[in-house]
Formats: C-alpha cells, structure tokens, sequence
C-alpha cells in the first residue's frame, strides 16, 4: 500500500508545496495530479461574503482514508495526499486538496477524480453559506451523487 | 446499553445539542426505530427528523443504511447529505 496523508484544518495550505514535498528526491514517480478546491464568490447567483465549513473530525479522517484506500485498489498509486479545511472560508481560498501520484498519467488522474466524486459525497462535511447578512446551508447536489455513482457501474457502463 | 449521538448541521440546530447521550429502550432494533424513537422525543425531533429521507445516519464512523442493526453501536451520527470538497 502506497503513503497517504490526510490533513484536516484550519489553516491555508500551499499546494505547491505539497506538491513539492510528495516529489522530492524521487525518481518512480511520472506524473502528479494536483486538484484544488476553491471558495468561490457567489452561490446561487448571489454575491456570497464566506463559507463556514462544520464537519465531524473523527470520521472525516477515517472516512477520508478509507476512500484513499478505495483508491489504492484501483489504481497503481506512488502516494496520495489530501488536505480539507473547516471552519470560515472566504471567496478565493482554498478549500481542498488532492494530490496524486503515479508512475503514468491514466492512474494519477483517475485517482484524483474519484477522490473528489467521494470527497464532494461522503466526507463528513456541511457548508454553509453567508450571503447578504443572513446565513444558510448549502444543500447537496444530485449532480455530485451522480459524479460518484459513475465509479460503481460496471466497466463497459462508465463513461 | 447506553450509546452516544451527534448530531450536526442543520439537525443540530433543529434538535438544539451536538451530543447526547441516550439508552435506547428494548424493541429498538434498526437505525430506522431509533429515528422513529427519537421523532416521539419532542417537537424539537420531530422537526429535525420530518423528511426521514434525507437524513443520514453513521455508526462508529462508518456510513450505514437505515436498516443497520444499532446493537453494539457506541457513537451513532445523524446528519443531512454532505458538502464537502
């Protein structure tokens, strides 16, 4: 089983950096797949002034993992890291990170692609939204349930 | 055999706690009975538990289904459908 790490926090994270850190010094890996999540500035087409992410710390890290391990079977993976922050979050943050790495492209971006189907469904996270003073929960998508339906059908099915 | 509930987001702020701890009474088999339990609780519950649908249940940090058993279960999460990511 590949390294995987998992960060859940507060504080701004530096994707470049993190990239950095998984690559150093090695020489297996071909490709790194870097997706960011980022807070934009309207929900609704209306101007939103922050998010304020709850979330439920124990099961987010296992919960988390346990996708990453999904993952792991599927595809041939050098390391994963994921970070997700929680708490208030201004437009043009960052939200969440996923890095992929592997020793060919087809495995990295597959990997990152389905950790955010998973992360977007099943991470123990809520948003909710403060838009022209008052605030409110940002309700899920039946687009996002869709995204990680496509992982579970056979084969021949998927898009 | 007492068990610990959370609850989170907008159920949280319907029922009015984070946590709680409960002992379920005998006949309580499924996640399913505990929600249809804790409805009779107070209006508090009702609310927080009228579109049963959409309300998400984990037990010991892992999704289940309302039909999962809760015997043995020592933290039970209640929760509406996520957004995270």
């Amino acid at each position: 089983m590949s390294a995987a790490s998992i960060s859940l926090q507060q504080e701004h994270f530096d994707a470049a950096a993190e990239v950095a850190a998984l690559t150093r010094g090695r020489t297996d890996i071909g490709a790194v797949v870097t997706f960011t999540g980022i807070c934009r500035g309207e929900e609704n087409g209306a101007p939103i002034t922050a998010l304020t992410l709850e979330h439920y710390p124990a099961m987010a890290e296992a919960e988390i993992a346990r996708q990453i391990e999904a993952a792991q079977s599927r595809w041939s993976l050098l390391c994963v890291r994921v970070i997700h922050r929680f708490g208030r979050i201004a437009p043009g943050e960052d939200i969440v990170l996923v890095v992929t790495a592997s020793s060919h492209r087809h495995d990295a971006f597959a990997a990152a692609e389905f950790l955010m189907d998973y992360l977007k469904t099943r991470a123990p996270f809520w948003k909710q939204v403060e838009q022209a003073g008052a605030s409110s929960w940002v309700a899920a998508k039946e687009t996002d349930e869709a995204a990680a339906a496509r992982w579970t059908k056979p084969r021949a099915a998927a898009e | 055999m007492r068990v610990k509930l959370l609850y989170f987001a907008w159920l949280r702020e319907r029922i009015g706690k984070n946590a709680e701890e409960i002992e379920p009474p005998p006949g309580i088999a499924t996640v399913a009975d505990l929600v249809a339990w804790l409805t009779k609780q107070g209006d508090e519950y009702a609310h927080a538990f009228e579109n049963p649908g959409v309300v998400r249940a984990a037990i010991d940090r892992a999704h289940v289904k309302a039909d999962a058993p809760i015997a043995g279960a020592r933290e039970i999460a209640f929760f509406p459908p996520m957004t995270g990511g």
